[in-house]
């Protein structure tokens, strides 16, 4: 097979593995590492349920190719939590019921991230421009502002 | 729960309450598996070849080239799905819809299908099946297809036939709702409003595509993993379609990630286990987000009459409503659905409507939330909305003087019980959004919404562990939460804590049969089963208490997640825990559990009315939400937060298909805008935070008050938009979604007439 090698960091371990040229890295993280936490929502880069991060960057990982990671840093929703330890944001997410089914929670959770640690202090509109590239189709994103916005509050240390 | 001896009102330790989700952390860590994540030892990838003709009879298929391709393991066509039906119309046209037959009857019509090691190779074998087809002309306009000379959708099962020119119709069924004399009553009132509106077809557009893994194997017994709102329907459904037993096939749902409706019926499923029979191993199934676009259900479009008289002091005369839907190429029961919801809302001396399926070359419509309510509610809350207007009358007002009320008669023929339509708009009247100013171009519309909900075939278990928490297996697929809403009702029932109990999804040779989850059935005929096991587990947990203390166990009661011995004679025993009873189980009887096997009754109907303030730019047409308001009757909200959750997505939903949703399709009858870039959901940045109010008015027919609250939030969004969008233009909106260009056009219109 004409595999390509591909050497990576993906939440904190290096990682070998071989995909295809024209494998995008959600179907490496998926169905080669089983990291199923990044979702196909629509293959098209138009949903961001496929959210991670290469390299400090928000990306659709339906649109990067595996072979792009080659000696890049990867960050997914796997890696969010520390041990037992949720990320302030996932526990926001429960706290204000931010998801309903789910599907869309670890895009949105990967964004919200990225988000908050290139401001940390963002307005409710620059939040919702922040996160329009994430769709969520249960919750009317009310719940889902809320929690950033109260999750933003506990990262920054400020009195609740 | 107990009843305050002074008011008579049921107290709740734990229903009402909003603790964590208890699938939660499974969802925010990506461990949660969906369809999509699951896979089977030695499993193959399986993708359908989809009719790119809107309407052509398959004269041949030449799957040669594609089975002797390496690596693929099974093609198959309709021949490899018999028909098992035996008679049974439905059931063929569902085999029908999930592999042509004879012809493709929409673009993205499944015909063929292969089975091959990976994904790349099941692709080439795609490419590698001819399909001749001859093309025939197509129609996917309603009101075309409503004309006698239209092409015909579907032949055989076309149930009606014009009588003169006696050839088959595109009309599926009519039906017919109503009571009192019309005409009578249009001849009596002062001001009579007529209007006709169209409403584009939108999708469920759930952010999961359609998945599963299907095996079955040589001795006649499958395993079904799937995404699914109702796994014993499926059971049934798939087993029909493949001449299986029903009990041999085991069907697991799998975390569902949306499904609005969509997520009913069965489209991929048997072709999953088809190609496994035939390939002799497992196979994966997932549907592209194309494929879920062109293929699977949308709700239906919809072309509506109404005409509503009214007296000078605003109660309704009359009503009238012809309402036109389609159904894709198959039968429906949209039309009956929009007929008897149009008027739901009011009690009106003399009201007719009449709701048509249509036969087009669309996909086969399905369910999605409250189908066909919010385009009736478009069509009769705009022409309320009007009548107010030219009678210079609050909007709200004119409700109020028509709203029904408990023992009011149904338009559509059932009398209302206690129902709470009053209170929500009392609830409105007195909510602070009513009295923010508006601006130039800014406009505020209301609207009312109905839907009955529904109960059905509900089947729980709950088990106690040995150290006192309880289990309970629930088979109603939880779509957005309410799993912990049943772990509330139990905690409830048994009186422990809420952390002590955990819910999960039987399977459907863990649990007898469930209906699916649909018609806001979930919560409302799940927790009053899990109400019926845990009194059943009570009772058990009473006798083994009574034979630890050795008394008859009529002296034995029930109280705060204990068991107490009342009496002169035993009154003075301290009390035994849950845990204490179910450590010594294995001494006093065995395992302690209790089941409710139900069909369940006494379906509490729902009301709601939005209130939303938009601002429309006169010069693009682009509409802007500024505030909106969801206020309705939940009867008791179990978990608040995951009711106000319902309230907000219903009502974006709604926003959604108000303002841009609507399948495109061409001259050629091909969907244009297959993909979430050109059908366009709404994002974060295009809304604002959404109001709700919870109005309790309890269900009498349910233990707790409960009513289903999932559906009712998508019925008022298109007329509350569409109010506020006319009354900030000073022109009347009749066609969804008021999109820039269609609003603009209107304008643009108005200024010309
Ligand atoms: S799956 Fe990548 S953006 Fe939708
Ligand atoms: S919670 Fe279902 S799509 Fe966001």
């Amino acid at each position: 097979m004409n595999g390509i090698a591909v050497s990576t960091a993906i939440n904190g371990d290096d990682i070998e593995f071989l995909c295809r040229p024209e494998e995008t890295l959600l179907t490496v993280l998926r169905d080669r590492l089983g990291l199923m936490g990044a979702k196909e929502g629509c293959g098209t880069g138009d949903c961001g349920a496929c959210s991670v991060r290469v390299d400090g960057r928000l990306v659709c990982s339906c649109l990067v190719l595996g072979a792009e990671v080659q000696g890049q840093v990867v960050e997914t929703i796997e890696g969010m939590a520390s041990g037992d330890s949720l990320h302030p944001l996932q526990e926001k997410f429960l706290e204000h019921a931010a998801l309903q089914c789910g599907i869309c929670t670890p895009g949105f959770l990967m964004a919200a991230k990225d988000l908050l640690e290139r401001n940390p202090d963002p307005s409710e509109e620059e939040i919702r421009f922040g996160l329009a590239g994430n769709l969520c189709r249960c919750t009317g994103y009310d719940k889902i502002v809320r929690a950033v916005q109260d999750a933003a509050q506990v990262m920054r240390g400020d009195a609740a | 729960m107990n009843i305050n001896a002074k008011t008579q009102i049921q107290e709740f330790r734990s229903v009402g309450t909003r603790p964590v989700r208890q699938d939660g952390v499974d969802k925010v860590t990506g461990r949660a598996r969906y369809g999509a994540d699951y896979n089977m030892p030695g499993q193959l990838v399986g993708l359908v070849l989809r009719s790119p003709h809107a309407h052509a009879r398959i004269k041949s298929i030449d799957t040669s080239a594609a089975e002797a391709l390496k690596g693929v393991k099974a093609v198959i066509t309709a021949a490899d799905l018999p028909d098992h039906a035996d008679g049974d119309e439905g059931l063929l046209e569902i085999l029908d819809n999930c592999m042509a037959r004879t012809k493709a009857r929409y673009d993205g019509h499944a015909v063929a299908a292969v089975a091959a090691i990976d994904e790349a190779t099941a692709r080439k074998a795609l490419g590698l099946i001819r399909v001749d087809y001859e093309v025939l002309p197509h129609v996917t306009d309603v009101d075309e297809a409503l004309k006698s000379t239209a092409n015909v959708v579907h032949e055989h099962a076309t149930s009606r036939v014009d009588p003169e020119q006696n050839v088959p119709l595109n009309v599926h069924a009519t039906e017919e709702f109503g009571h009192g004399d019309i005409e009578a009553g249009f001849a009596k009132s002062d001001l009579i409003v007529e209007r006709s509106f169209k409403a584009e077809q939108s999708h469920q557009g759930y952010i999961e595509p359609h998945a599963c893994v299907a095996s079955v194997n040589a001795d006649g017994t499958g395993d079904l993993w799937v995404t699914t709102q109702g796994h014993f329907s499926y059971r049934i459904v798939c087993a029909q379609l493949l001449g299986m037993d029903v009990s041999k096939l085991r069907v697991t749902s799998s975390e569902i990630g949306g499904g609005f409706g969509g997520k009913t019926h069965v489209w991929a499923e048997p072709v999953a286990l088809a190609l496994s029979r035939k390939a002799g191993r497992p196979v994966k199934l997932t549907m592209s987000r194309e494929e879920v676009f062109r293929s699977t259900g949308p709700t239906s479009p919809a072309s509506i009459d109404v005409k509503i008289g009214v007296s000078n002091e605003g109660v309704i005369t009359s009503a009238y409503a012809h309402l036109r839907y389609g159904c894709g190429p198959y039968s429906g029961v949209w039309g009956m659905l929009g007929a008897m919801t149009a008027f739901a809302c009011y009690d009106i001396e003399n009201v007719k409507t009449i709701g048509i399926d249509v036969r087009i070359n669309r996909p086969k419509t399905a369910a999605y939330r409250a189908p066909s309510a919010p385009v009736a509610a478009f069509a009769v809350e705009s022409v309320l909305d009007e009548i107010a207007q030219k009678l210079d009358m609050d909007p709200l007002e004119l409700r109020f003087r028509n709203a029904v009320k408990n023992g009011s008669r149904s338009s559509y023929g059932p009398t209302f019980g206690t129902i709470g339509l009053v209170e929500v708009l009392e609830a409105v009247k007195s909510h602070p959004q009513l009295n923010v100013p508006l601006a130039a171009n800014q406009g505020r519309g209301i609207a009312c919404g109905y839907w009955f909900n529904i109960g059905g075939q509900t089947c729980t278990t709950l088990n106690i562990g040995v150290d006192g928490t309880a289990t309970l297996t629930i088979g109603t697929v939880d779509v957005g939460g309410s799993r912990s809403s049943m772990s509330l009702v139990a905690a409830e029932e048994l009186g422990i804590d809420y952390d002590k109990v955990k819910t999960v999804i039987g399977d459907t040779a863990t649990l007898g049969h469930n209906d699916t989850t649909e018609g806001s059935r979930g919560t409302f005929s799940s927790s009053m089963a899990t109400i019926n096991a845990v009194k059943q587990a009570i009772g058990v947990l009473r006798e083994r208490a009574a034979k630890m203390w050795e008394i008859p166990v009529d002296d034995v009661v029930w109280e705060k997640g204990c068991a107490r011995a009342v009496g002169e004679e035993h009154g003075n025993l301290p009390t035994l825990s849950l845990a204490e009873i179910a450590k010594e189980a294995p001494n006093t009887g065995g395992p302690i559990a209790g089941h409710s096997e139900i069909v369940a009754e006494g379906v509490g109907v729902s009301f709601g009315a939005h209130i939303c303030d938009v601002e429309v730019d006169p010069e693009t047409g682009a509409t802007k939400i500024l505030r909106y308001l969801v206020v309705q009757d939940a009867g008791r909200a179990i978990h608040p937060a995951y009711v106000e959750g319902q309230y907000q997505g219903g009502a974006v939903q709604g926003i959604g298909w108000a303002l841009n949703e609507e399948y495109v399709y061409g001259a050629d009858g091909r969907l244009q805008n297959a993909g979430f870039l050109d059908y366009r959901i709404p994002v974060c940045s295009d809304l604002p935070m959404i109001d709700t109010v919870i109005v309790e008015v309890p269900n009498p027919g349910h233990p707790y008050g409960v009513r289903g609250v999932g559906e009712t939030p998508i019925v008022p969004p298109l007329a509350a938009v569409a109010n506020a969008i006319s009354r900030a233009t000073g022109v009347r909106m009749t066609h969804v979604p008021m999109s820039p260009p269609r609003v603009l056009a209107a304008l643009e219109n108005a200024k010309v007439t």
